[in-house]
């Protein structure tokens, strides 16, 4: 396939782990932020190719990971409202809220429905006029404009019955209150798709204040592994700064028709990560004046406080303080059949890709 | 949800369009990109085509990379 397989070259992937070693020198920490990064590490094996003077860290970017059980409790409440329908990602249901999931829910009789893409809940909505559809909008800065255009189309076809629960949120400030939280990393590789609508301008106080290195990359082999030659680079010379691998995707000032959409509907807000808490400004709230499509205000929810699950350790895990594998519930209790945390729950998941992998790793 | 893959387009109608991933079909949302021609290639997020792949950046990488590969063997 285009634009997959020249990327999987063995021998390119061959010549780039050895200019990583030869470059390497010092002990070095890498984080990278994005859960299809972290898939991508482990399914191509490239933490099996890097020398030990390089450790990888999976951060927090998985946004199924890190919806709180908050979140989930109001979608549970939104379901149980008489002629309401639930339009989700499908990744969703099976995370636990602090009694329930929306899988269990769905057996119980709610009606929840898994879409691909938020439109899907669009054409729901005018195929039931008498239902009111509620998609449970999350995802960063990928699934953010998608969302935003929805609303729109909301608004331009004079839909009534639809609304969104935003849990939608932005990678910076994350980023940076891991840093500010003392967690031990040298450079990130940072989000290929996130950042293809953001552009990288938004990096550059992580660089400047933080004096780290940000590589953003693409997600086969040889990005991955260009990404890391170009971080050690960067850590080897003591030049912090802020470069694009990924090239034939993200341009420096992303995508404007998707930021003005994201800029249009949204507001920036505090939000909660699971295992984490709350961080200052990184949340998407929907913007007053389409209040009309805010689930949220639409059906005044209460407040619902988030709980983590006893023994869970999702949070650190979510950090890069901890791997799974120091998790006492890890692959005895808790299993992608059975999920504990919401890390176990995505196919993009620290804790699920661990289990998936660890034969092969 | 969050896996953003490389998908060929085949045709347009209005602000969507039907695109190949690996030969098999999909429709997703043009909505987010100006001037998509068939042909052009896009990297697909949850239904919407979040930005194009542009080939000359592409090759420019794969030239990169072919450089360091180069060198390695030279120096085998």
């Amino acid at each position: 396939m285009e634009f997959i397989e020249e990327y999987r070259d063995k021998k390119i992937v061959g010549a780039l782990a050895e200019s990583i070693r030869k470059r390497s020198v010092h002990d070095i920490v890498l984080m990278e932020v994005c859960g299809g990064h972290t898939m991508a590490v482990h399914k191509f094996g490239i933490k099996e190719l890097l020398p030990s003077t390089i450790r990888l860290l999976s951060g927090p970017g998985c946004p199924v990971c890190v919806s709180g059980t908050g979140f989930i409790d109001s979608a549970i409440r939104l379901a149980g409202i008489p002629g309401n329908i639930i339009a989700t990602y499908g990744d969703l249901v099976r995370v636990p809220g602090s009694s329930s999931t929306l899988e269990k829910e769905r057996a119980e009789g709610a009606d929840i429905r898994v879409v691909y893409s938020v439109l899907d809940s669009i054409r729901i909505a005018h195929e039931n006029p008498d239902h009111h559809i509620v998609f449970l909008g999350i995802g960063f800065e990928t699934t953010a404009p998608a969302t935003a255009a929805a609303i729109l189309k909301a608004r331009t076809e004079g839909l009534t019955n639809f609304s969104v629960l935003s849990s939608h949120k932005i990678m910076p400030p994350v980023m940076e209150s891991l840093i500010d939280e003392g967690v031990k990393i040298d450079g990130y590789i940072a989000p290929g798709h996130v950042s293809a609508i953001t552009g990288v301008e938004m990096y550059r106080n992580i660089a400047e204040k933080y004096r780290m290195g940000v590589v953003v990359s693409g997600f086969e082999p040889v990005d991955i592994l260009q990404t890391i030659l170009m971080l050690v680079s960067q850590f080897e010379d003591h030049d912090p700064k802020v470069e694009i691998q990924y090239r034939r995707v993200v341009k420096p000032k992303g995508n404007p028709i998707a930021r003005e959409l994201i800029g249009k509907v949204f507001i920036t807000g505090d939000d909660w990560w699971r295992g984490i808490g709350m961080i200052p400004g990184s949340g998407l709230k929907i913007r007053p004046e389409f209040s009309s499509y805010d689930a949220e205000r639409r059906f005044d929810l209460p407040h619902i406080p988030n709980k983590e699950p006893a023994g869970c350790i999702c949070g650190e895990v979510l950090k890069g303080l901890k791997t799974p594998l120091d998790c006492g519930l890890f692959s005895a209790i808790c299993t992608p059949v059975q999920p504990v945390g919401a890390c176990m729950v995505s196919a993009e998941g620290t804790c699920a890709t661990y289990y998936r992998y660890r034969k092969t790793a | 949800m969050c896996l953003g893959i490389p998908a060929k387009i085949i045709s347009l109608e209005g602000d969507l369009a039907r695109v190949s991933i690996g030969g098999v079909e999909y429709t997703a949302s043009i909505s987010l990109l100006d001037d998509i021609r068939v042909g052009d290639f896009v990297i697909v997020h949850a239904g919407f085509a979040i930005e194009k792949v542009d080939p000359l950046e592409a090759m420019e990488t794969m030239r990169l990379v072919q450089e360091i590969e180069a060198q390695s063997r030279k120096n085998d």
